[in-house]
């Protein structure tokens, strides 16, 4: 009993039950916490996918009705984006920098479990407002104006649902920067930290950077909204364009912020699998600081068919493809990481290289949709559908689900049924290309994003698209069954639960007892 | 509940499959998978810009997969391999920056060229300005040959071909009461504005694509090259009706196009003092209020409460007609109820107040004509 609570996952004192998760500081708690949260809003965003699938499944209106397929468009959006992506890659930051750069804990260990508890009322606010009258709010994810203007009180839910989640990720971005900059272990040295501590400590300072910005944009909205001002109205000397240069000089980095944590455990992963160190370690750190950089410099092409000026026009066109270049060296970086090394295709391997065949087709349709003229073309189609959820499911999920088959032996001590992870790889894989390839079709072809009913000529791929769709919701059981397997028992996990890894968080043992490094290790 | 309603409905979906294999001609288009087929020569070069980017891009991601594949395949554990200890190459790592850049430039050349020529909007035949409203077109013929003319044009599918109960047509979702008509191979200048909030006037097979912004107007160009009918879609998400607006555009000869001016204006003309009886003007009333009405109203006239009251035994449609003329002309601020004076001309809102004050329930048997509404106007804000 006694080797139990020094060696198990437990706390060794302090409150139990409930009250230990309302009140811990620790690390690992909370990053279970933001973990936890993150899959039910991942599932809760997939039945809304799910709903709209079924509406779309052929011509006609059959489910829901156009303003509900509206809502559901639009919460799909919010949910997988604020409550389920981004609280992911905050789950595994609490959970792994502080093992991997050999610190106790994070370095504002109360106000980490605050930037954590902030998130269960913004989802009560965001997911409850259905029932407000007149619904959530039907104005897209991106809540332009005056569309969003027009909205019901459900609208200024989720105007405060993403205050208290933008002051969540800024809470939490604080603390991951601290944390990074002084707690690492003597003899760390910046260029010496695992991959994954950079791209986050970059994601960080992305976030701190943009957050206020969609703050801001939001309040405008609300004082639109209540307070008689004339932001995004021309009538009173506003502009509604006004409204998107905000949201999308937040809403660019935002991508990037929901993408380098991901490039950074794909980083991790593929040199374990490999066996071999990760190939241009500087150039990787300098590519996703150039992107990070970047990021700043092409939201308006967000913005092509507004009627930008020639010159911006050309200007983001420019800034946008030039994008690329960092991007792909970091794919180079990671083919060339796979060459000559000794590979196995564990899990989170299989993972890791499903997003990179995935995420690169994603990459290249971006570059596409870079092109104005192209874009012209491609801009509110479902060609755009089909590239974002190329960078946001095959990218930034895959890499979580990498992560997650990747870190559960540490989490939990046990290995995962190896057999349940390869079916819910090759499933999800499948299943995500068979939904969202034809989408490229679709968009090619002219049939626009969010609509709930289509022309006859797109009927065939949109029955694809739907079958596809449904399979790949269906698979996500697999990666539910597989972690309550492991969570409950399994094969005991050796401290290195893979013989290739490296790193700190593999010399402590599995599962990582409640307190980890209160001695800092000696770095070489 | 759901998956057996679902497999009740499957049977169209069937249908097309069934149809597109069988048929190599007109269902092709059911597969299409590359941009439609252009009838501009902005069109033609974005189709051909595409498929030059398409290119590269596939060949990059050929390469790339290439190398990984080979790598997945040559160097696993279980052919023995022994893991090579190598981790940066400097020659290397600067050549695969600078050749992807390279690459770069050589996409953003032929780009840069073809948005300078979209971009051109000057020296137009003709100028017309496109309204969004919630949810159909305005066309304002500003400048050139029909210089005057202003309709409105929404869609035309009938409500049960929506809903399930009647078969779907051939341009299902693509048809309008009145679509846009211009001569082939003038240059015509799309100017685009909004009355509400932000919409897009696109027609894919011209390659125009041009946010209509409340407030603000903005310009876009094509010049047919082919006589025929163009469909496209409002592009940009503007609430529930949002897949319900159509834009199509009929591509007609020069002389047809001047009779078809003629025609028009002559109408106009004809019908601005002409007294009609109320069947007429019921007649007329029912397709407006199907256009432009039963959206939010409803075909029943029972509405949607609370945000769409109804019209069937309404206090302002069956009260004093002043109210309801002030209503259907200037809206009602703040709520979803739009200016209809802006939209519709003196013959539509006379036409649709009369149909409403004597559908359904309401029986005032009153005809309001359009003189009136030319009043009302003058005095009214």
């Amino acid at each position: 009993m006694e080797i139990a609570h020094h060696t198990g996952h437990a706390p060794a004192h302090g409150p139990r039950g409930i009250t230990r998760w309302i009140t811990t500081t620790n690390h690992k708690d909370i990053g279970t916490m933001y973990l936890v949260f993150s899959a039910t809003m991942f599932f809760v965003g997939g039945m809304m996918a799910m709903t709209i699938r079924m509406e779309l499944f052929q011509p006609g209106l059959q489910l829901v009705a156009p303003d509900v397929f509206n809502q559901l468009v639009t919460m799909h959006g919010l949910i997988m984006v604020f409550g389920a992506i981004m609280p992911a890659f905050v789950g595994f930051a609490n959970w792994q920098i502080p093992l991997m750069i050999g610190a106790p804990d994070m370095a504002f260990a109360r106000m980490n479990n605050w930037s954590f508890w902030l998130l269960p009322p913004a989802a009560l606010l965001l997911t409850g407002s259905f029932l407000a009258p007149g619904g959530a709010t039907a104005a897209g994810w991106t809540l332009y104006a005056p569309l969003s203007i027009q909205q019901g009180p459900g609208m200024d839910l989720a105007i405060f649902a993403i205050h208290i989640m933008g002051v969540s990720s800024i809470l939490g971005a604080i603390n991951i920067i601290t944390t990074v900059l002084n707690l690492r272990a003597p003899g760390m040295t910046l260029m010496k930290m695992p991959m994954f501590c950079w791209t986050w400590l970059i994601t960080a300072f992305l976030l701190i950077a943009v957050m206020p910005v969609l703050a801001a944009a939001v309040t405008m909205l609300l004082a639109d909204r209540h307070f008689g001002t004339h932001f995004f109205s021309a009538a009173g000397g506003g502009d509604p364009v006004l409204f998107q240069h905000i949201f999308w000089f937040f809403g660019h980095p935002e991508v990037y912020i929901m993408i380098l944590p991901a490039f950074g455990i794909v980083s991790q992963v593929i040199p374990t699998f490999a066996r071999k160190p990760l190939f241009g370690y500087a150039s990787m750190v300098y590519a996703t600081a150039a992107i990070a950089i970047l990021s700043f410099f092409v939201w308006a092409h967000h913005m092509f068919t507004t009627g930008l000026s020639l010159g911006a026009q050309l200007f983001f066109m420019y800034a946008t493809i030039l994008i690329a270049v960092p991007t792909g060296v970091k794919v180079f970086n990671w083919v060339a990481t796979l060459w000559r090394g000794s590979i196995t295709f564990e899990t989170p391997m299989l993972f890791a290289l499903g997003f990179l065949f995935v995420f690169t087709i994603g990459g290249l349709t971006g570059l596409i949709c870079a092109i104005v003229p192209v874009d012209v073309q491609l801009q509110d189609t479902y060609y755009v559908v089909a590239h974002f959820h190329y960078v946001l499911v095959a990218g930034s999920l895959f890499a979580l689900f990498a992560g997650t088959y990747y870190w559960l032996p540490k989490w939990t001590g046990h290995r995962y049924d190896e057999r349940l992870g390869q079916w819910h790889f090759w499933c999800s894989m499948i299943f995500f290309n068979v939904a969202f390839f034809p989408m490229h079709f679709l968009g090619l072809a002219g049939m626009p994003r969010r609509i709930p009913d289509y022309a006859l000529q797109f009927a065939d791929f949109n029955v694809i698209s739907s079958l596809g769709a449904f399979g790949f919701g269906l698979s996500q059981l697999l990666l539910l069954a597989a972690i309550v397997k492991c969570v409950r028992g399994g094969e005991p996990a050796a401290p290195r639960a893979w013989d290739g890894a490296q790193g700190l968080e593999w010399l402590v043992p599995s599962p990582a007892p409640h307190h980890t490094w209160e001695q800092p290790p000696r770095l070489p | 509940m759901v998956v057996s309603a679902m497999a009740s409905r499957t049977a169209p979906g069937q249908f097309w499959f069934l149809l597109a294999a069988a048929l190599p001609g007109p269902a092709a288009a059911a597969w299409a998978i590359n941009l439609q087929p252009p009838a501009t020569a902005v069109a033609r070069e974005i189709h051909d810009l595409h498929n030059l980017m398409l290119v590269i891009c596939g060949v990059i991601f050929a390469v790339v997969a290439g190398f990984m594949s080979y790598a997945l395949w040559a160097h696993r554990k279980s052919r023995g391999r022994v893991a090579a200890s190598f981790h940066e190459n400097t020659r290397l790592e600067i050549a695969w920056t600078v050749l992807p850049f390279l690459v770069l430039v050589g996409m953003a050349w032929p780009a840069t060229t073809a948005l300078v020529a979209m971009r051109d909007t000057a020296e137009p035949e003709l100028t017309i300005k496109a309204t969004g409203y919630q949810w159909r077109w305005g066309y304002d013929y500003l400048r050139g040959e029909g210089e005057g003319i202003r309709f409105v044009s929404a869609l035309a599918t009938p409500r049960p071909q929506i809903t399930g109960q009647a078969p779907k047509g051939e341009h299902y979702l693509l048809e309008v009461d009145e679509p846009l008509v211009v001569p082939v191979g003038r240059k015509v200048r799309i100017l685009t504005t909004s009355s509400d909030v932000i919409h897009s006037w696109w027609v894919p097979a011209f390659g125009v694509k041009q946010d209509a912004i409340p407030g603000f107007v903005r310009d876009a160009w094509f010049r047919a090259e082919r006589e025929g009918v163009y469909r496209g879609n409002c592009a940009e998400l503007c609430g529930k009706d949002h897949g319900f607006m159509p834009v199509v555009v009929e591509v007609v000869s020069p002389e047809r196009y001047g009779a078809w001016v003629a025609q028009r204006l002559a109408a106009a003309r004809e019908s601005a003092d002409r007294v009609f009886t109320i069947d007429e003007l019921r007649a007329r009333g029912e397709k407006v209020y199907a256009a432009n009405c039963a959206a939010c109203h409803q075909a029943d006239g029972r509405g949607l409460p609370p945000a769409f009251p109804p019209l069937d035994g309404s206090a302002v449609v069956t009260g004093p007609r002043a109210a309801q003329l002030e209503t259907v002309l200037h809206g009602r601020p703040g709520t979803a109820m739009a200016a209809f004076g802006k939209q519709l001309s003196d013959q539509d809102i006379a036409a649709v107040i009369t149909y409403t004050r004597n559908a359904w329930g309401n029986r005032t048997g009153e005809a309001v004509q359009p003189a009136e509404i030319r009043a009302a106007r003058g005095t009214g804000g």
